[in-house]
């Protein structure tokens, strides 16, 4: 059997080949990204990038109910905007099998919140498998499918970043075919009217019963001998974390957690002296034991914030305690803004005016970090524009700050929209400003209804950030270079003295995507060491010796900071 | 480097510096020798010019993707100060190598903190074994920055059983056509710099 060393996420795209797989869609989000961006290599799936997590997982469910095997994959936060669809699937079943995949991300390593997705398996009755490597990644997607079949349901395979982002050993299978079934209608399946709907739940408690006695039996639950003192429970990575410390232990591990193996569970509690639930974040498998009246130790010693490591574990629960001491007063290496990110000249424009600024999710959210300090909020997608319209509301005219909301152009079309008409509707003010670098820039530049171009690479109608706002019914619409600065200032400036509601799209490709120009120089006769560059913050510019110098390894020649200089010190 | 027993390497260094194509080639050789594998990092926000690094473990059977503090048998280093920063990773035996770079964060260069002073004494204090050597330099001399990684895998690779047959077919299978000899050639540079 061939083998090769994959991540989690191209472990998941690949075990949704070999099982047949004939639709898959996602938006962005890591640590999810790149099972859609491996998805691609298997030409015989149609793989989309969808405007948000919702329409993802309407598109893929659709696909599903006509029969073919289909797949949606998102971040966490990606399944609460997702969260409507997910529980009518619930009711409604499947025709095709239908994989969820939901990446959480324990230890917030580019995410807003640490939530626990397992809770949507309990929340929204529907099956959960937890990898706990790529091997398994790539088998329980396939075992996804095979159970959304026999049990006409939709299924969550819940990954982290651990698993998402480390590769490990895989054997490789060949695909199988499942034959799209087609299209039929049963309205009392998928029509959720009241009528309907109630059977369906009643259809879906006798479904999670037979999947309830599938989770005692199914293999991927499975009792792992060793020494009766100890005994741990425990599901994805953190059984391999507890694996290193506990060696000689019994272990019941859980890759179905939900429908929870309770009679699985209560027989391993009784056989061992010292029971331990080993589980990242939340107690979502603690809870379920303690129901069974079994004495278990796990969030009393374990923490509930961050993600575990092996070390975390063995300090929590052994007798044997580690510390090492880092050195101390290295300074931080935070990430930022890349020299001659766009980005960067809008913020220069916003530094130091008296606004209310909402910022939203993407690579622009660190201008809310020194030196730009040009954002008040980061909350989820979309909702840079209805925080600023919220404070407008809510102040009137005892506060006369301009509010204004900052967004990215793919974050925009997710959920940026209908915020918008919501300003024009209830007849707002606020200043929008679309950061548009034409890319999905922090997930690693991915392609948007404004890019021209789908994720197999076909070229597409490119839709118009300045067109759609207009249909908003928002009547000023500027369009600015964010390289010209002094441009960028000044129309900044007059917009935010009229009166709103007004939209500025900011037009400039992200610096990584576009090749690099001959670096910039500093005069230094001329240079007074004034720092005005360095309100940029552009890591190509350093001060040596009360001078600007410029660094040629990482500047790409943008110009930024020759407007900016007043001396034209820089060339 | 004992058959019996797993090999812990953490790389780190600054984002963009090639740390991923280092860690997904020693990763793929390890494979190719037989060896069960893990590596783990983090791509995202993590990565735009921030602090990034990778952990790979190989041996008869590996767990845990994550090397504990204290554990690493090699930390590689393509940035000094990044080499401070996961110095207690290594453990009392383990070996350092780093690069002489330097990249400012941007924390210091607009002044709200400052560098440490004596990073090549505190490396000396707390590591036996530890080898500074100018990749980057090396690299830029090579006509390619970029090849900086590849300087820092040849410097590692004497340390480890693997033939240097399987590093060349691993370039070769891993970089673009055109770029194979220039990474070749970094390789074998970083080879003679230990």
């Amino acid at each position: 059997m061939p083998k090769a060393l994959l991540s989690g996420d191209e472990a998941i795209a690949r075990g949704a080949y070999e099982a047949g797989c004939k639709v898959a869609t996602a938006y962005p989000g890591t640590p999810s990204t790149e099972i859609l961006e491996n998805m691609t290599q298997y030409r015989e799936i149609y793989s989309e990038w969808s405007t948000n997590e919702k329409v993802a997982f309407e598109v893929a469910m659709g696909a599903c109910l006509a029969g073919a095997r289909s797949l949606v994959a998102m971040k966490h936060v990606g399944l609460n905007v997702a969260a409507d669809p997910l529980f009518s699937s619930a009711y409604i079943g499947v025709k095709g099998g239908f994989v969820i995949i939901s990446a959480d991300d324990p230890g917030l390593h580019s995410s807003q919140n640490e939530q626990d997705n397992r809770f949507y398996g309990l929340f929204a009755k529907i099956p959960v498998l937890c990898p706990s490597d790529s091997q398994e990644s790539k088998d329980f997607v396939k075992l996804a499918f095979d159970i959304s079949e026999q049990f006409d349901i939709p299924v969550i395979v819940r990954i982290t970043t651990r698993i998402a982002h480390s590769k490990s050993v895989v054997n490789l299978e060949d695909r199988v075919e499942h034959p799209v079934k087609g299209y039929e209608k049963v309205k009392e399946k998928s029509i959720l009217l009241p009528q309907y709907a109630r059977l369906r739940h009643h259809s879906l408690e006798e479904r999670l019963q037979k999947l309830a006695e599938y989770s005692v039996s199914t293999p991927i639950n499975r009792f792992e001998p060793g020494k009766k003192t100890i005994g741990v429970i425990a599901d994805g990575v953190a059984y391999q974390y507890a694996r290193e410390i506990f060696p000689k232990a019994s272990f019941l591990k859980l890759g179905m957690v939900h429908p929870f193996p309770k009679n699985l569970v209560a027989s391993f509690g009784r056989q061992v002296k010292n029971l331990y639930v080993i589980e990242e974040v939340d107690p979502f498998l603690e809870m379920q034991i303690k129901a069974l009246g079994l004495e278990v130790l796990g969030k009393d010693a374990l923490p509930r914030v961050d993600e575990l490591n092996p070390r975390i574990v063995q300090n929590a629960l052994t007798e044997k305690k580690v510390e090492v001491k880092p050195e101390s007063g290295v300074p931080a290496r935070p990430p930022l803004l890349c020299p001659g990110c766009p980005h960067t000249g809008l913020f220069y424009a916003l530094q130091r005016q008296n606004i209310i600024i909402g910022g939203d999710i993407g690579c622009y959210t660190l201008a809310a970090l020194a030196p730009h300090n040009t954002m008040d909020t980061c909350i989820c997608m979309g909702a840079s524009i209805t925080f600023a319209h919220g404070v407008e509301k809510a102040l009137g005219d005892q506060d006369k700050r301009k509010k204004v909301a900052v967004i990215g152009d793919s974050t925009f079309f997710h959920m940026g929209i209908p915020g918008l008409v919501n300003v024009t509707y209830n007849q707002g003010h606020t200043v929008t400003i679309v950061v548009d670098n034409r890319t999905t820039g922090m997930t690693g530049h991915q392609d948007h209804p404004g890019t021209g171009k789908t994720l197999l690479g076909a070229e597409t109608k490119a839709l118009d950030i300045a067109q759609i706002a207009k249909a908003c019914g928002i009547e000023k619409v500027y369009t600015v270079d964010p390289y010209k600065i002094k441009e960028t200032k000044t129309l900044v400036r007059k917009v935010l003295a009229e009166e709103g509601p007004a939209v500025i799209i900011s037009s400039r490709p992200c610096a990584l995507k576009v090749g690099k120009n001959p670096p910039k120089k500093v005069l230094a006769e001329k240079c007074n060491g004034c720092k005005l560059c360095m309100n940029l913050g552009c890591t190509a510019i350093e001060i040596k010796d009360d001078k600007a110098v410029i660094n040629d390894a990482f500047c790409v020649g943008c110009g930024m900071c020759v407007e900016v200089c007043a001396r034209e010190a820089i060339v | 480097m004992s058959k019996k027993e797993n090999t812990n390497i953490l790389i780190s260094g600054v984002g963009g510096q090639g740390v991923l194509l280092f860690s997904d080639l020693l990763s793929e050789i390890a494979m190719n020798e037989g060896l069960d594998v893990k590596k783990s990092e983090v791509h995202g926000m993590a990565q735009r010019g921030g602090s990034v690094t990778s952990h790979i473990r190989f041996g008869p059977k590996v767990y845990s993707p994550l090397i504990e503090e204290g554990t690493a048998d090699f930390l590689v280093s393509f940035e000094k100060l990044e080499a401070l920063r996961y110095l207690h990773f290594l453990s009392p035996k383990g070996v350092l190598l780093t690069d002489t770079m330097i990249v400012e964060p941007l924390p210091v260069i607009i002044g709200l903190v400052e560098m440490p002073k004596d990073i090549d004494e505190r490396i000396k204090n707390r590591v036996k074994k530890s080898y500074i050597i100018e990749a980057f330099k090396k690299a830029n001399e090579l006509g390619n920055s970029r090849v900086q990684n590849m300087v820092m895998l040849g410097a590692l690779s004497n340390f480890l059983d693997f033939t240097p047959d399987t590093y060349h077919g691993a370039i070769r299978k891993n970089v673009k056509e055109k770029f194979i000899d220039i990474n070749i050639k970094a390789f074998e540079t970083g080879v003679g710099l230990v």
